[in-house]
């Protein structure tokens, strides 16, 4: 239903005398606007059936832990599928690594540096990206290289890579991990707290307004038609505005009494009259899916590699014919997938504080969804990393919402696959009109 | 074969700019290409003429790196070239417009224009300012109306398509161009434009493969055609010396005319073996 409204607001636009005018100078994407639309409309449905328990500080805090792990998978599986490849292995190498980080943080690294090195941290999480680069790099080899189809493959891979996750302790759990590896994951200890985050959102307000300034200054270099400076300024106070406004959203996210108490007890902090508000903040992992996706688009939009990544996957034949060497650009993208999965599974296992064997399950197809559900199009060519990254909390968010209603997990999984049937199927509607 | 290379050598009176010589490619035990000698001087054009699967194509795509020969060898300004792949050939000057016209449908006219050779910031990054400048100034030169350059070319018509190809071709400064088919999707007025287009690039001395269906626009534009039949060379004219209609029988029968140098596809030759 949600998207149904989404859907038509989208067509309404192409109609609209001031609304194309204003979509025009603004040069914004009108399908990301539906999107967001989209997710703005499960939001407040879910607020209002739930009885006010779904836009709430706590709530959409947990909402964005939860999105990060797939969210930041959801970046690589665009690339991917944008090269007309799938992967179907990245749930299982979540497992894999993620097993592989656990051990080497629980039972290697001690025997030499004992429990709670300050390095354990670090070594783990490099040596989970080492891992994850080499597997990608293994499967992308073989898709690129030897011409075996990415969907057999990587289906082998889903097979293989669960398989060995099992072997590596024999099924056993591994835990606890290491404190500071820990903070990955979320969880009270693992945000900035209220005055980084404040930083980090005036430093990303900043940044913002600079790249409008500089692509700004840039058409001007070259004389190329100016967005009108009503479009500029609306675009750096809208972005801006949104950025201050989430960073409000968790700081109103205090921790909770006990911990609170004991930090203060901590840091010589007396406790006022009616309890100590210490904020949460900016989440760890949440803070590493941004990176992620700024890196990711950055070398999406900015870069050769990107600009071949979509070449590619508009015209395989056309990108050979320019010179380019497809084969190596494939197999960097896979490569990039695997160091997307190994950082995915250390915000997993850190956010379990345990390595299982079962980490990951299904996590394919969610990864897949979010980037399909983002616009990504399975035919090749066309995707956008920030379109993934929405499309991965818009699914948390059906699934959170439905966990609030306290809907059973059998008609979870039914709302979830028809909402992604009807997204694409909209989605394709959208496509036909817009191209006509 | 060394008689014709010696014959046009003389004439021209140097080295031919680019050399094709004993060129054979077969895919699946089918010769495509069979033993094909072709040159082209600086300053000219050479039309390849013949039936859909006469080899034309698969000629130029030897030529240009997409396919690798399987003998023969490419002699580009006497010295021997090594085309493997179309980098290679890109290096050696060679740009080539395909039939297909070989776009990436979802990227905008500029990242078609570079694709592959894009300009870069002093940090890397892609200049997409400069290069859609340099896209501006020779989109202006080959259609002054386009205005297009932030749409995908997939949402361009045929006729701009196909300048946005022949852009990407001439934008490097090309010495040998091929043309495959290159107005197959324009209109009549396009179509001059192109005609002129190649006038104006044979002036600067380029050297053209121009591969055409159409028998008016190859005596209007070429020099020499070289006619192609099931994969070999049936023979070489210059348009002076040879009618329409002799060139049509070359095309469909193989029949040499006297005013063509013979190739070893040539009807004696063919009935001779």
């Amino acid at each position: 239903m949600a998207d149904l409204a989404a859907a038509q607001d989208r067509a309404s636009v192409t109609s609209g005398g001031m609304v194309s005018r204003f979509l025009k100078a603004t040069e914004l994407d009108t399908r990301m606007l539906g999107m967001l639309g989209a997710l703005a409309i499960i939001w407040i449905g879910f607020h209002i059936l739930s009885g006010g328990l779904f836009l709430t500080p706590r709530n959409l805090w947990n909402l964005s832990v939860q999105s990060a792990s797939v969210a930041i998978m959801s970046t690589g599986m665009v690339l991917v599928i944008v090269t007309r490849n799938i992967d179907l292995s990245v749930g299982s190498l979540l497992g894999f690594v993620g097993m592989v980080m656990g051990v080497t943080q629980a039972s290697f690294l001690p025997q030499f540096l004992g429990f709670e090195h300050p390095a354990t941290w670090i070594i783990a999480l490099a040596v989970g990206i080492a891992v994850g680069a080499m597997i990608g790099g293994l499967q992308g080899f073989i898709i690129a290289y030897l011409g075996v189809p990415a969907f057999i493959v990587t289906l082998g891979g889903l097979l293989i890579w669960r398989g060995s996750a099992w072997w590596v302790t024999s099924g056993r759990t591994v835990a606890p991990l290491d404190s500071t590896f820990r903070l990955m994951g979320g969880g009270a200890n693992g945000a900035i707290g209220a005055q980084w985050s404040w930083i980090v959102g005036i430093v990303a307000c900043v940044a913002l307004v600079l790249l409008l300034w500089m692509a700004r200054r840039q058409r001007r270099r070259f004389n190329f038609p100016l967005r009108p400076l009503w479009a500029e300024v609306f675009l750096g106070v809208v972005g801006s505005g949104f950025i201050l406004a989430c960073i409000a959203v968790v700081n109103a996210y205090p921790l909770p009494p006990a911990i609170a108490r004991r930090y203060a007890e901590d840091n010589n902090i007396p406790i006022p009259e009616g309890g100590l508000f210490i904020s949460h903040g900016i989440a760890i992992p949440v803070l590493m899916a941004v990176g992620v996706g700024v890196i990711m688009t950055f070398l999406a939009r900015r870069t050769r590699f990107g600009r071949y990544v979509f070449a590619i996957g508009g015209n395989p034949e056309a990108a050979v014919l320019a010179g380019i060497n497809t084969r190596w650009v494939m197999m960097k993208i896979f490569i990039l997938m695997g160091v997307l999965a190994a950082i995915a599974a250390a915000v997993s296992s850190a956010r379990l504080n345990a390595a299982t064997n079962a980490m990951g399950t299904l996590d394919e197809l969610l990864v897949i969804a979010a980037a399909v559900i983002g616009g990504t199009s399975l035919s090749g060519g066309v995707g956008t990393i920030a379109g993934a990254m929405i499309g991965a909390v818009l699914m948390q968010s059906i699934a959170t919402g439905m966990i609030l209603l306290g809907v059973d997990t059998p008609l979870q999984n039914i709302v979830v696959g028809v909402v992604l049937v009807v997204a694409v199927w909209l989605d394709t509607i959208y496509r036909k009109r817009v191209k006509v | 074969m060394t008689e014709i290379s010696e014959n046009t050598n003389s004439s021209a009176g140097n080295v031919p700019l680019v050399e094709l010589r004993n060129i054979s490619i077969s895919f699946g035990g089918i010769h495509a290409v069979n033993n094909a000698s072709v040159e082209l001087n600086a300053g000219e054009v050479v039309a390849l003429v013949g039936h859909n699967g006469a080899g034309k194509s698969t000629l130029i795509k030897i030529l240009s790196g997409a396919y690798k020969r399987d003998a023969g060898s490419i002699y580009v300004q006497g010295e021997e070239a090594h085309i493997a792949n179309p980098r290679d050939a890109k290096r050696y000057g060679i740009e080539t417009i395909y039939q297909t016209l070989a776009l990436a449908d979802n990227v905008d006219a500029a990242a078609n224009l570079f694709l592959g050779r894009e300009l870069r910031t002093r940090w890397g990054t892609l200049d997409d300012a400069a290069m859609e400048s340099a896209t501006r100034r020779v989109m202006g030169r080959l259609n002054p109306r386009f205005q297009r350059f932030k749409e995908p070319v997939s949402s361009l018509s045929g006729g701009q398509r196909q300048s946005v190809a022949i852009a990407r071709a001439i934008l490097f400064n090309a010495r040998i161009l091929i043309m495959d088919e290159p107005t197959a999707a324009l209109g009549p007025q396009e179509t001059a434009q192109v005609s002129d287009l190649v006038r104006q690039l044979k002036a600067d001395g380029i050297g053209i493969f121009l591969i055409s269906h159409d028998i008016h626009d190859v005596f209007d534009l070429a020099d020499r055609i070289v006619v192609m039949k099931n994969g070999q060379v049936v023979g070489t004219a210059r348009t002076s010396d040879v009618t329409e209609d002799e060139v049509l029988g070359m095309i469909i029968l193989g029949k040499c005319p006297p005013g063509a140098v013979p190739g070893p596809g040539a009807l004696q030759v063919a009935t001779a073996a």
